[in-house]
Formats: C-alpha cells, sequence, structure tokens
C-alpha cells in the first residue's frame, strides 16, 4: 500500500540497459511488477525527427503503472521542473524522486532532498524519493509529507547488495512508512534478505537487465521478494550460539549415561 | 528592431520570428506525442504553448519518455 494504493506485487522494475526492447517486454511479462520506472531526456531534433516513440508504445502495451523518475537531476530547480513535465508526459502524480549530490557514486544530495520533497508534496506529487540510509534524513522525509522512502542499499549500479545492514535495521526498527529499498541490489538473496528484515519492497534495474538471462533473473526476483516477505511475515527464529538439535534427543538408540 | 532572435532548444541555436512563441518553436519539428517543453527551466503546459512568448537567448527543453531505472 502506497499513498493508499494497493499494488499486486512488492517489486518494481527499471526498465533501463535490457539488451532489447523484447527482452525487456518478456522480463516485465513474468515478474509481473507492480510498477515500471521511466525517465526523460531530450528529444532528438536532428532531421526534424518524426520517429514514432517504441518505448512508449511498449509501455502502453505492458500496461503497468509507470513511476518517472528525476535522473540526472543536480538541483532543486531541475527535479521540480523535471517532476512537472513528467507529470504531463505520463499523465500520472507518482515521481520517483532523484537529487543526485555526486556524479561517482551517484550519492542523493541529502542536503537539499527535503526540500525538494516539500515542494513536490505541495505540488500534489506523491513522491517516492530516492535517498541513502541516514535515518534523520528519512524522518525529515517522512515530516514533509513522504509516505513512503526509498533508501539505497548501495551505490546505483554496483550490485553490492545491502552495505550497512544496521542503519537499514534500524530505519524498519524506526520508520512506520514503507520503505522500499531501491538501488544497489544485485542478486535476489540481496531482495530476500531486505524483504526478511520487513522492507515492503524492493526496486532494481541493472541486476535484471545486466544477468546474462534478464528474463529468468526477472522471475528469480520476483520470487525472492516474496520468499523474504512471506518469511517476514512468518516471523523468524531466534538465532542461538550453541547447537541445538533438531531431531528428538530423547529415546536415542545406544545412548548411556556416563 | 530585430526581426529575428536567436534561441537554443534543445542546446542548439535556432533563429526564429521575433513574435515567435513556444508553439511556433515546437512546430517547426515534426514531434510525436508525448512530450514536454520547458523554458529556461520554467515547465510550461502544452495548454500554453501559445501564450508563452520567447525572447532572444531563452533556453528551450523539449522532453519524451525513455526508459529509466
Amino acid at each position: 500500500m502506497l499513498y493508499g494504493q494497493a499494488f499486486s506485487s512488492r517489486l518494481l522494475l527499471g526498465t533501463s540497459r535490457y539488451p532489447s526492447p523484447g527482452v525487456l517486454q518478456a522480463a516485465v511479462r513474468l515478474a509481473q511488477p507492480a510498477m515500471l520506472t521511466a525517465s526523460l531526456r531530450r528529444q532528438n531534433l536532428q532531421g526534424g525527427d518524426a520517429a514514432p516513440n517504441h518505448f512508449w508504445a511498449m509501455l502502453a502495451e505492458l500496461n503497468v503503472p509507470v513511476l518517472p523518475n528525476t535522473a540526472g537531476c543536480h538541483s532543486v530547480a531541475e527535479v521540480i521542473t523535471t517532476a512537472h513535465m513528467a507529470r504531463e508526459v505520463f499523465a500520472t502524480d507518482w515521481l520517483k524522486l532523484e537529487l543526485i549530490g555526486d556524479d561517482y557514486t551517484l550519492q542523493p544530495d541529502t542536503l537539499n532532498l527535503v526540500d525538494a520533497a516539500s515542494r513536490l508534496i505541495k505540488d500534489g506529487f506523491k513522491v517516492l524519493p530516492y535517498c541513502t540510509e541516514d535515518l534523520v534524513l528519512c524522518q525529515r522525509l517522512v515530516d514533509v509529507g513522504c509516505q513512503a522512502i526509498m533508501p539505497w542499499a548501495a551505490p546505483i549500479g554496483t550490485g553490492k547488495g545491502p552495505i550497512n545492514p544496521y542503519a537499514l535495521r534500524t530505519l524498519r526498527e524506526r520508520l512506520d512508512v514503507p520503505l522500499l529499498v531501491d538501488a544497489g541490489l544485485g542478486l535476489p538473496s540481496h531482495a530476500c534478505q531486505v524483504m526478511e528484515w520487513g522492507f515492503d519492497g524492493v526496486l532494481l534495474n541493472t541486476a535484471v537487465a545486466l544477468a546474462q538471462d534478464p528474463v529468468r533473473m526477472a522471475g528469480a526476483f520476483a520470487h525472492a521478494t516474496q520468499a523474504g516477505r512471506a518469511a517476514f511475515l512468518s516471523g523468524v527464529m531466534p538465532e542461538h550460539h550453541s547447537a541445538q538439535p533438531s531431531t528428538p534427543v530423547l529415546g536415542t538408540p545406544f545412548w548411556h549415561q556416563t | 528592431m530585430n526581426t529575428t532572435l536567436k534561441v537554443w532548444i534543445n542546446d542548439t541555436p535556432f533563429d526564429l520570428p521575433a513574435t515567435a512563441t513556444l508553439a511556433d518553436a515546437v512546430a517547426q519539428f515534426a514531434l510525436k506525442p508525448p512530450f514536454a517543453a520547458a523554458v529556461n527551466l520554467q515547465f510550461v503546459p502544452n495548454s500554453q504553448y501559445h501564450q508563452t512568448p520567447l525572447h532572444e537567448a531563452d533556453r528551450i527543453d523539449l522532453i519524451a519518455p525513455v526508459t529509466g531505472g
């Protein structure tokens, strides 16, 4: 449930870097994600380009809700303008807020993210902010009206998995809003892990798109996400330092008191 | 009085009539919807293109949907 809207999946999928549009399409059909992320870039104007937008046609055909992003924005002004352009193009209030503060790590600009989120919320957007795992930052984002938060697991496209489990788990313990881990997941087990910790969903792109078989990997992530959620809801057993025999000890054959 | 003005559309210079609006700038290209426009980093809704006069050195961005993560 995000901003009062229910979704049938806890997996959100990016649409970039696939080997072909056909592979992307097949991956989406198999994984059945809740949303697909998309972006905006300048039109190619050379020669009065009148070519139809094949990506747009594919999105319409897939009929999965679109989550536009503000990727590449480096200032609050750029974010605000891009968001409004996205709303007109995609006809949706949903927005993945990206405000980049460092081009090398693609780390969000944490000092201006809250201001950007606050303005977008006032403009009626359903903001899903891509942010670091910093507790105070995430709390401030909630304070200005974000009804869901998307902390990174690791820098975008690294596939490292959760590099700061303590901070992510602390976030989960301290915040009541839906939390989706966005960016840095490389393996289905990473997705499963954060879902086991109680995160509400995952957003990933590169881990699927750059797999040798992206379609199969999309399915693997969908299963892993479901498995992690089921495990969280099941209640995980307490961890013990010493071995605990699972086979009953009473009546063990050939056993003699020493 | 100048009869033309120079504007930048997607970072490329163009000469337009001095009375040009954003609608005139967009009409130069056979753009397929959907697309959106901004002038000097200010979003301009599609319904306002005809009411948006352009000025010398304006910077226009015309954007379209692409894949994203």
